[in-house]
Formats: C-alpha cells, sequence, structure tokens
C-alpha cells in the first residue's frame, strides 16, 4: 500500500548536498562534521533497507508464485475454481479478485461519504465540547483489532442483516444487484458493511486534519462574499480538501483490499461471482489465504501466494491511480496559497 | 447604487474582552473614508461589524446599531449572509479561491445567487475585471488558476470578484499592505475610480496612502493595552491632515505617539 510513498522518500537525494555545506560551514567542529554523516547514514540506511525490503517480499512472491502457475491447468486469472490438491490442479483468482474489489467498492460507497461528513460536522459544525469526546470515540474505533470486529460481524451483524436485506429485496430486487434468493445473509453487501465500519475512523481522522487547515482565509473569502456555511463548504473547503481525502480514502481502501479475518468471519465463502450483492458466496484474497493456509500442502501455499501477489499488483494500481489523480489537479490544490 | 452608512453606539467584544466601544460615525456614500490608528486601536475589528464578519470569530459579538440607509444590519431576523451581499470586502492578504480559474473566481458570488445565463456570466466577468483593471492582463487566461496570477494581481481579482456581486459598500482592510509600491499604485487609482459607484471604507497603517486616497479620515486610538479601541476624530482627509482638532491625532499623524 505504502510503497510508492517510501519510493519517493528514497527516490529523492534530498540530504546529499547538505553534508557539503555544513561541511563548509562546520569546517572547524569535527563533531558536527560526524554528526552530520551519522545523520545522513542512517536516514539513507532506512531508505535502502525499506527498499530492500520491499524488493525481497516482492521477489519471494513472484517466485513462488510462478513455482505455482507453471502447474495450473486452469487459467490463472479466469478459472472459477481453487482445487490445488487434485492432479492435475486447477485454481484460478477470479472469484477472489471480484469479491475483493466488490467488497471494497461497497465499503467505500459507504464509508466515504458518511467520513466526510463526520469531518466536516467535527470541524465546521459541531461545539468544540462536541467535537473533543466525537473525536476520541472514532480513535478508538481505529484501535479495535479486526478480529473483534469480525466477531460483532458474525454474532451482531448477520443475524440483523435480514430485514434490510429483504427491504432491499423488495424495492431494489429488480436491479438484480440487490436481489435475495433469501439466504443467510453472510454476503458480500454485509462484509462490504462491516468493512466501510473498518475502514471509517482512518478515513474521518484524515480528512478531518485536512478540513482543519483549511486557511482561515479562504473561508473568510467565502463568507464575505455572502456565502452560507454549505456555500463555505463547498466553495473552500471541499476543493482545498479533496485530495486529502483522497489520500484518506486510499488508506481505507488499502485496509479493506486487505482485510482477513472481519471478512473471513462474516463471509460464506465459495467459488462462485453472483450478481447479487446479498445472495451469500464470493470470497477475497486475504479471507481465502487466511481460511486455506494452514491445511495447505507445499504446492497449496505456492497457489496462495500467487493469489497474494495478485493483491499485491491490485494494491499497487489503486495507489498508483490515486496519485494520478491527486496530481492531475495539482496546479489547483492550493498548496501554494 | 451606493448607501450611507450611519453607525451608532457600536460595541464589539471578542469572549469577555471589550475591544471597540461606543463608536458613532457616518460613512458618506460615494465617497473613500480610510480607517487609521495604531495596531490593536480596533480599525479592523470595526470595519468588520460593518459586514457582520465580525461575529464569525468565536467569541465575537456586536452591541449598537449600524444602519445601512435606513436599515439596521443587526435588526431582528437580519440574516448575515444577505448583509455580506450587500457589503463586500477585500482582506489583507488576497486570498482568492485556489482551487478555481480567474474566470469562476469572479463568477463565484454569481453562481451563490444563481440564476445566471452562461453569457451573463461572461458579461458580469469581463465588467468586474475590467472594473478592477484587471481584464487586458487576464483577458488570455481566464482558464488559469487564479492562484497564478502576481500578489497585486490576485489583489485586483479579490476586488473583481467583490464588485461583480454589485454590493452597495465595500470594506478593504489593509488591501495593500501585502503588495509591492506598483501593485499599491494600482489599486489606489483603482479606488478613486471605485469610490464613483460604491461607498468605500479603507483601513489602512500607510497614513500617506490615507491622505492620497481618502476624502474623509477616522483616527482611532486606545487608552492602553488591553484597553477597548475608540474612535477619536472623524474629519476631511485634508483637514485630520493639516489642523485635525484632537491633539492626539496630531501626535499620531507627525509620528509623535507612543
Amino acid at each position: 500500500m505504502d510503497i510508492s510513498t517510501h519510493k519517493t522518500h528514497t527516490g529523492a537525494p534530498a540530504p546529499t548536498p547538505r553534508p557539503a555545506a555544513s561541511q563548509r560551514k562546520h569546517a572547524a567542529r569535527g563533531a558536527t562534521r560526524l554528526g552530520d554523516r551519522v545523520f545522513l547514514g542512517l536516514t539513507r540506511g532506512s531508505g535502502i533497507l525499506l527498499l530492500a525490503i520491499m524488493v525481497a517480499i516482492a521477489g519471494f512472491l513472484a517466485y513462488r508464485a510462478s513455482l505455482a502457475i507453471s502447474k495450473d491447468h486452469g487459467n490463472f486469472l479466469t478459472t472459477f475454481e481453487w482445487n490445488t490438491g487434485q492432479q492435475p490442479p486447477v485454481f484460478g483468482i477470479a472469484v477472489l479478485a471480484f469479491g475483493t474489489v466488490v467488497s471494497s467498492i461497497v465499503a467505500m460507497v459507504i464509508a466515504v461519504p458518511v467520513a466526510v461528513a463526520i469531518a466536516l460536522f467535527l470541524t465546521h459544525y459541531a461545539p468544540r465540547r462536541l467535537s473533543g469526546p466525537i473525536s476520541y470515540v472514532i480513535d478508538l474505533l481505529a484501535a479495535v483489532p479486526s478480529i473483534v470486529y469480525g466477531l460483532w460481524g458474525a454474532l451482531i451483524l448477520v443475524p440483523h442483516m435480514n430485514g434490510l436485506f429483504g427491504w432491499l429485496n423488495d424495492y431494489f430486487g429488480w436491479t438484480g444487484v440487490l436481489s435475495w434468493e433469501g439466504g443467510p445473509p453472510r454476503s458480500m453487501l454485509t462484509v462490504g458493511i462491516l468493512l466501510a465500519v473498518m475502514i471509517l475512523p482512518i478515513i474521518t481522522n484524515v480528512s478531518r486534519e485536512v478540513f482543519r487547515q483549511v486557511p482561515r482565509m479562504h473561508e473568510e473569502a467565502a463568507l464575505a462574499l455572502g456565502a452560507t456555511r454549505w456555500e463555505v463548504i463547498r466553495m473552500s473547503v471541499l476543493p482545498f480538501g479533496r485530495s486529502g481525502v483522497i489520500s484518506a480514502s486510499m488508506l481505507g481502501l488499502g485496509r479493506a483490499l486487505g482485510e482477513t479475518m472481519a471478512v473471513a468471519t462474516v463471509l460464506s465463502p465459495n467459488f462462485l461471482i453472483k450478481a447479487s450483492l446479498l445472495d451469500p458466496g464470493g470470497g477475497t484474497f486475504a479471507q481465502n489465504i487466511a481460511s486455506k493456509f494452514s491445511e495447505a500442502s507445499e504446492f497449496g501455499r505456492d497457489a496462495l501466494i500467487a493469489s497474494g501477489l495478485v493483491l499485491f499488483v491490485i494494491t499497487l494500481l489503486v495507489n498508483g491511480a490515486a496519485r494520478m489523480i491527486i496530481a492531475r489537479r495539482k496546479e489547483y490544490s492550493g498548496a501554494n496559497a | 447604487m451606493a448607501k450611507r452608512i450611519d453607525v451608532s453606539g457600536l460595541t464589539a467584544y471578542y469572549g469577555a474582552h471589550k475591544a471597540i466601544e461606543d463608536i458613532s460615525m457616518t460613512v458618506e456614500p460615494r465617497s473613500v473614508t480610510a480607517f487609521i490608528g495604531p495596531s490593536g486601536c480596533g480599525k479592523s475589528t470595526f470595519l468588520r461589524t460593518l459586514n457582520r464578519m465580525h461575529e464569525v470569530t468565536p467569541g465575537g459579538r456586536v452591541e449598537g446599531k449600524v444602519l445601512l440607509d435606513s436599515e439596521d444590519l443587526y435588526g431582528a431576523g437580519v440574516d448575515p449572509v444577505a448583509v455580506r451581499r450587500e457589503v463586500g470586502m477585500v482582506f489583507q492578504r488576497p486570498n482568492p479561491f485556489p482551487t478555481m480559474s480567474i474566470f469562476d473566481n469572479v463568477a463565484a458570488g454569481l453562481r451563490l445567487n444563481g440564476g445566471y445565463k452562461k453569457s451573463e456570466l461572461a458579461d458580469v466577468v469581463e465588467k468586474s475585471l475590467r472594473g478592477a483593471n484587471l481584464w487586458n492582463e487576464v483577458k488570455d487566461r481566464l482558464n488559469k488558476p487564479g492562484a497564478g496570477l502576481s500578489g497585486g494581481q490576485q489583489q485586483r481579482l479579490c476586488i473583481a470578484r467583490a464588485i461583480a456581486v454589485e454590493p452597495k459598500v465595500l470594506l478593504m482592510d489593509e488591501p495593500c499592505s501585502a503588495l509591492d509600491p506598483i501593485s499599491t499604485l494600482a489599486i489606489e487609482d483603482l479606488m478613486g475610480k471605485l469610490k464613483e459607484q460604491f461607498t468605500i471604507v479603507i483601513v489602512t497603517h500607510n497614513m500617506q496612502q490615507a491622505a492620497r486616497v481618502s476624502d474623509r479620515t477616522a483616527f482611532f486610538n486606545l487608552a492602553g493595552v488591553g484597553q477597548p479601541g475608540r474612535l477619536i476624530e472623524l474629519d476631511d482627509t485634508e483637514r485630520i491632515f493639516s489642523n485635525p482638532s484632537v491633539q492626539a491625532t496630531e501626535d499620531y499623524i507627525s509620528g509623535r505617539f507612543g
């Protein structure tokens, strides 16, 4: 998820010109020069270490994945099956990729608007004595381990979804996406809702910080034109916070894509792609790895690692896309104001 | 178009702190009135009470009356948002909306009111930019971001944005303090032109500027740190700078202050 961030840190050799200047300046003071050198070494070393770790992980994933994929008798990308034990083995990531992306999209669709609304409420509407405690509760929410969310999802959320599912089926069943055959609600929608709750705190917190940093003078510019509070938010707060909200959403999306335990406890997995979000079934990369890894053979593990590699690539692509969106509007970012 | 401002018995607070006390004055339409005085004397605070911007500061509240022609801005049921559409404001630091183009910056206020066709918008934007002496410099790059202009151009863009909604009064809070002398001159020239249409009130730390641009000058002062600012004297600019009737004004203007 964070690879590209770290790459830019190590890629830009910002510290290199410094020592030359400070050497001249502090030529008489050896201790400072030594300190600079040590610090340069430490920072550069950390950067290189991080790159090395990333390359090692990618290399490991690619190597083990290639072992498995070369023996796959199905198409690795399009097969709706995961039989690594049989001879010849047939397995593919189609269902996992679909489930991972769909559950994450559902989570984002629910979580981003709610998180932005909460952040706006905390920064622009709530009285100070209210915004403090609410922020604190949201921070707490971020600290809950994902297995606890999983248990809550399986024991509380799933049994209470029938009403919502029935209602959705009654009114939106005709869309096909929200139709329901009446199976247990251990489906992509439930997973998406649970993931939304899990990623809500991180998106809210980052958005709140971004909205808080909107320069007062931009808000006053809108106010002085006769803007209402909502118009101030629309004219100056949201445009200023746009790239920050995108970054926040990507952090949340990264967590949603890779979430394991919460998905594994809520979903009843199978290897079918269903058009409906309400019918049980499907699977995600992380959930599939978690549920199969302990019983898998050496070859089975390689196959699971191959699926992990795909998740790795998807996360990279998503991160890159987000960076492009942010960069495209840089001219208007307000960073120069 | 331009309207008269009548202030009577105005006192403004930040929380428990009284920032200005018992200010009464009349600002004539189609004229430039300058507020001068030492830092902390409350002239900016007073300016912000004239379009109800003071109360957006946490703890800010106001007592007294501000009449725009005959309408009390602080009367019951008066919407501060409506007040600010009548009384425009230009700030100390140029603050164009950084995410908007030059065109959108000028059109921002009009779009709030809504109901403009695209061609009408373009007309008003051109008229406002011409009014702010900026049209010739930006007519070929209206779709470029406003934040890409120079400081002086940005400030004139902010003036264009403020006059686009045709306010009755234009408040300027040290509009040139962040600008170089040439940009300052451009804005001072502009004020001479704008006062034919608007009632202009300008806060400035630069006494030469007050002498150059204003018809009337108000001197504010405070008795000491933590004391509320008061209006000492309001008179024709010429008189204030040549023969003020209060000793404190003469001391301040001649630099024998403090």
